[in-house]
């Protein structure tokens, strides 16, 4: 699977301005829902979700990394986008350091395959230290797009 | 205390296959030996004590998984991890719900404080 696949091109945040969890949790949900990738009626529900997930441990991998995500019934399939924040946040990170990258995903409860093939190419893809340290430091949704479109070439790992 | 190889090849039986938190429990486990242990899937090699490594062999669902470890504690640490994997992480946590949030809490001083959670 290719970030193209399930990231939302339209939904990317350069900037991510909230300062805890929840927040950037509800900013990249939003972000969905501005672009209609989810339902307005069902933005708290998908929210309330991700943060119940977050409770049976954070889903920040290390390096800076987080995937927050849930299963939620009202999509038809694997929806996700990415947003950076420069600050970083604090995730409660399994190596206890600030998420500057986050890689939000909803798919819905009846795929788990495709949700795992999502994971895989992100810590794929991130595994590589240049990609990582280069999304971080994107500065507009453009750098990001072109970044993702680069390792969908295997222009980082082959 | 003799320096050995070993490998044991396990099937995941998760029908979610080892999804983040299922790694994140095997790569905690894998950190409490001494030995040094690889998962290798189809040719692919992960470090057992990296979660990327791990989330990378996108393990689903009857994926063949080889298990190797080398070190003083190899034997053990094969049966212990082959049996998460085997036993679908039945055995705590992972399929806990009411009780993580507490759980969370303690999480951050647990590594260091382990007699206190």
């Amino acid at each position: 699977m290719k970030f193209a696949d399930f990231v939302s091109v339209e939904a990317i945040q350069s900037g991510l301005e909230a300062e805890d969890k929840e927040e950037v949790i509800r900013e990249l949900i939003q972000a969905l829902l501005d672009v209609g990738k989810i339902d307005g009626d069902q933005m708290d529900s998908i929210v309330g979700a991700v943060m119940k997930r977050e409770e049976l441990g954070s889903t920040g991998i290390g390096r800076g990394v987080a995937v927050p995500h849930t299963k939620h019934p009202s999509v038809e399939r694997l929806v996700g986008t990415v947003g950076v924040s420069k600050p970083g946040v604090d995730f409660n990170s399994l190596d206890g350091e600030k998420v500057q990258l986050f890689f939000v995903l909803v798919s819905p409860p009846d795929r788990p395959g495709d949700h795992l093939r999502a994971l895989e190419n992100i810590s794929r893809q991130l595994r590589n230290e240049t990609f990582c340290k280069f999304l971080k430091q994107a500065d507009s949704v453009e750098d990001i797009r072109s970044l993702l479109t680069e390792a969908d070439n295997n222009e980082f790992v082959s | 205390m003799s320096e050995t190889t070993a490998s044991r090849k396990v099937t995941v039986v998760s029908p979610q296959g080892l999804h983040l938190r299922t790694a994140d429990r095997f790569v905690k486990t894998a950190k409490q030996f001494d030995s040094r242990i690889e998962v290798i899937k189809d040719g692919q090699r992960a470090e057992a004590r990296s979660i990327m490594d791990i989330l990378s062999l996108g393990a689903n669902k009857g994926a063949q998984l080889y298990i190797e470890a080398t070190g003083h504690d190899a034997q053990q640490a094969l049966d212990v991890l082959a049996g998460l994997i085997e036993s679908d992480f039945a055995d705590e946590e992972t399929h806990a719900n009411e009780e993580t949030h507490a759980e969370e809490e303690t999480r951050k001083s647990s590594d260091q404080d382990q007699e206190n959670v």
